[in-house]
């Protein structure tokens, strides 16, 4: 069910049609602080999907056993596990605040039956173990179903304890803590493809880890000037390439990418490769630097191309190609007349992410008004949704929705003065092999699938 | 399944020369915002992406407080009303006094996310 080719029926001319599955989260409209989902992520075979927001706390659902008499849909995500990854900090020596907001999560491959995942704050990387127990041992000698304990002299006869079936527990504990390793603040965690390592990047520095160590990291990347007066660009994201353990990438506020190899030396200051677009000087203003600031990379399963997301496109680059993108794609190009006041309301500094589905033929991101959008890279067809309750009966299809830059705006579409710059969507996630994403508003996930007949 | 040569090959010379108008005429707006920008704020520095604001960027969650200008000022104040600080909370201590309250407090223990509670669809 589900296999990579039905993800390009798309390509065949046959549009997905996306429905909504379901949406959990609060409905009133105040929303906690706490409750900000920060991060979204898929496991690797899409069977869990984890949510981490502002408030420390970790959430995964499960994709339910496909129900044999429900083929119109697939298995829905229920809660599987939830607990506190993180809380406050204040280090007093350095006189700073340390939030407990989830920026990253990241899951490891399965390799036995508990699920592991890393998930990062500003500061710290903790490694959780979640692991189910429906079984335990009952008809212990010394000791009472209850726990009290027998007294020895009462024991007469022995028997061995078996297990018996319980109510299935799953439980999360951290097995690892990676701490003390960043003086900035961590954007990205990347899992190696040799599933033994991991990086960890801050603003000026890139950590390597071992899964297994945590009393030392390897410094990949620094960047911090010797004179903090020169510091002209920061890390804003990086990624280990999916299939070459040697290579990895990172990208810059200033809209360039680098990648780097760690065969080529200890210290990676010097790119293998630095990837970007050629700017005409005529054309830049004041917001051209901020606009050019790469929020998220990520490299396409293939590993042969990455994306970037700025704050109006999202690019596709061939690893083989560094002096421009091969496809730009243009998210909310109408918001360029609209920069100074997203500048004074600090919209301008957005972090929006992107994804690729499981056979990197669409990609899809966020934007404003609750509005995610997707581009197919074969059609070249482009559809902006919105995630709203609105049409939340399951399997409704989803209406592609307009925005109106200027001049008349036809029925149904919306001006730009209209759309609502508190609801973005930073993240967005998809199933790495079906038609299944998840949506990330301020406070709620929306899960939607693909319409299957 | 192959890789789709499609993009490649499709962005040719006639490709380019038609984004390029495009992006002169789309240049044009930010223009008029950069000049609306800097009608509201005259003292905005050249390089916005310059070394002050990304020195504010990585110190986000800075909070200052000096126990010793603390008490010093305690001491030098005696009867007088402490001044609490103002609006900015983030001011280095030496000018005002931060009380202890104007620290950050431990944040209470947070209850299970509201992800995790029951599907609401209305």
């Amino acid at each position: 069910m589900g296999s990579i080719k039905d993800l390009d029926r798309a390509g065949g001319g046959n549009d997905i049609q996306w429905c909504f599955s379901q949406v959990k989260g609060a409905v009133d409209d105040d929303v906690a602080e706490a409750d900000i989902i920060s991060t979204v992520e898929f496991n690797h075979s899409g069977e869990l999907l984890a949510t981490g927001d502002k408030g420390g706390r970790v959430v995964i659902f499960q994709q339910e056993q496909e129900n044999k008499t429900q083929s119109h849909s697939r298995g829905e995500y229920n809660v599987y596990s939830t607990f506190q990854s993180h809380e406050p900090e204040f280090d007093y020596l350095k006189s700073l605040e340390i939030e407990e907001k989830i920026n990253k999560i990241r899951w490891l491959p399965q390799k036995n039956a508990a699920q592991f995942l890393l998930s990062t704050n500003d500061k710290t990387i903790k490694l959780w173990k979640i692991s189910e127990r429906d079984k335990r041992p009952e008809g212990y000698n010394l000791k009472e179903e209850d726990g009290r304990y027998r007294d020895p002299t009462t024991v007469t006869t022995l028997r061995v304890p078996v297990f018996r079936p319980m109510d299935l527990m799953v439980e999360a504990s951290p097995r690892r803590i990676f701490a003390n390793a960043h003086t900035y603040h961590i954007n990205s965690i990347s899992i190696n493809s040799d599933y033994e390592t991991y990086l960890s990047a801050d603003d000026l520095r890139i950590n390597l880890w071992h899964l297994e160590i945590t009393d030392r990291s390897f410094n990949i990347v620094d960047i911090k000037p010797a004179n903090m007066e020169e510091l002209t660009e920061v890390i804003t994201a990086a990624e280990f390439h999916p299939n070459s353990c040697n290579t990895f990438v990172y990208s810059s506020s200033k809209g360039t990418i680098r990648l780097c190899d760690m065969r080529a030396s200890a210290l990676c200051d010097r790119h293998s490769k630095l990837f970007e677009e050629p700017e005409d000087p005529s054309n830049r203003s004041f917001f051209s630097e901020i606009i050019s600031s790469i929020s998220d990379v990520k490299f396409s399963h293939s590993g042969r191309y990455m994306m970037t997301r700025d704050y109006l496109s999202v690019k596709i680059w061939d690893l083989n190609m560094e002096n421009r993108p091969v496809e730009t794609y243009q998210v909310h190009e109408y918001l360029r007349s609209k920069l100074c006041s997203l500048y004074e309301n600090d919209c301008i500094f957005d972090k929006f992410e992107c994804c690729w589905n499981g056979s990197d033929s669409v990609v899809m991101t966020g934007s404003y008004n609750n509005f995610f959008r997707m581009f197919d890279r074969n059609t070249k067809r482009d559809i902006t949704l919105e995630a709203s309750r609105e049409n939340n009966k399951p399997r409704t299809v989803l209406k592609p929705r307009k925005v109106c830059a200027s001049g008349k705006r036809k029925k149904d579409e919306i001006s730009v003065d209209s759309l609502d710059f508190n609801k973005k969507i930073l993240h967005t996630a998809w199933h790495p092999k079906e038609n299944i994403i998840a949506v990330a508003t301020t406070n709620n996930l929306y899960i939607f699938q693909d319409k299957m007949n | 399944m192959s890789d789709n040569l499609g993009p490649e090959s499709r962005s040719g010379d006639a490709g380019d020369e038609k984004q390029d108008t495009q992006e002169k005429e789309a240049v044009v707006p930010e223009r008029a915002e950069e000049a609306k920008l800097k009608a509201k704020y005259p003292n905005l520095g050249q390089k916005p992406g310059g070394s002050d604001f990304l020195m504010k960027r990585l110190q986000k969650g800075q909070k200052y407080f000096d126990s010793g200008d603390y008490n010093m000022a305690k001491a030098k104040m005696k009867n007088k009303q402490l001044p609490s600080t103002g609006p900015d909370k983030n001011l280095v201590t030496g000018d005002h006094i931060p009380t202890p309250q104007d620290l950050p407090q431990r944040k209470s223990s947070l209850v299970t996310s509201k992800l995790a509670g029951p599907e609401k669809n209305c």
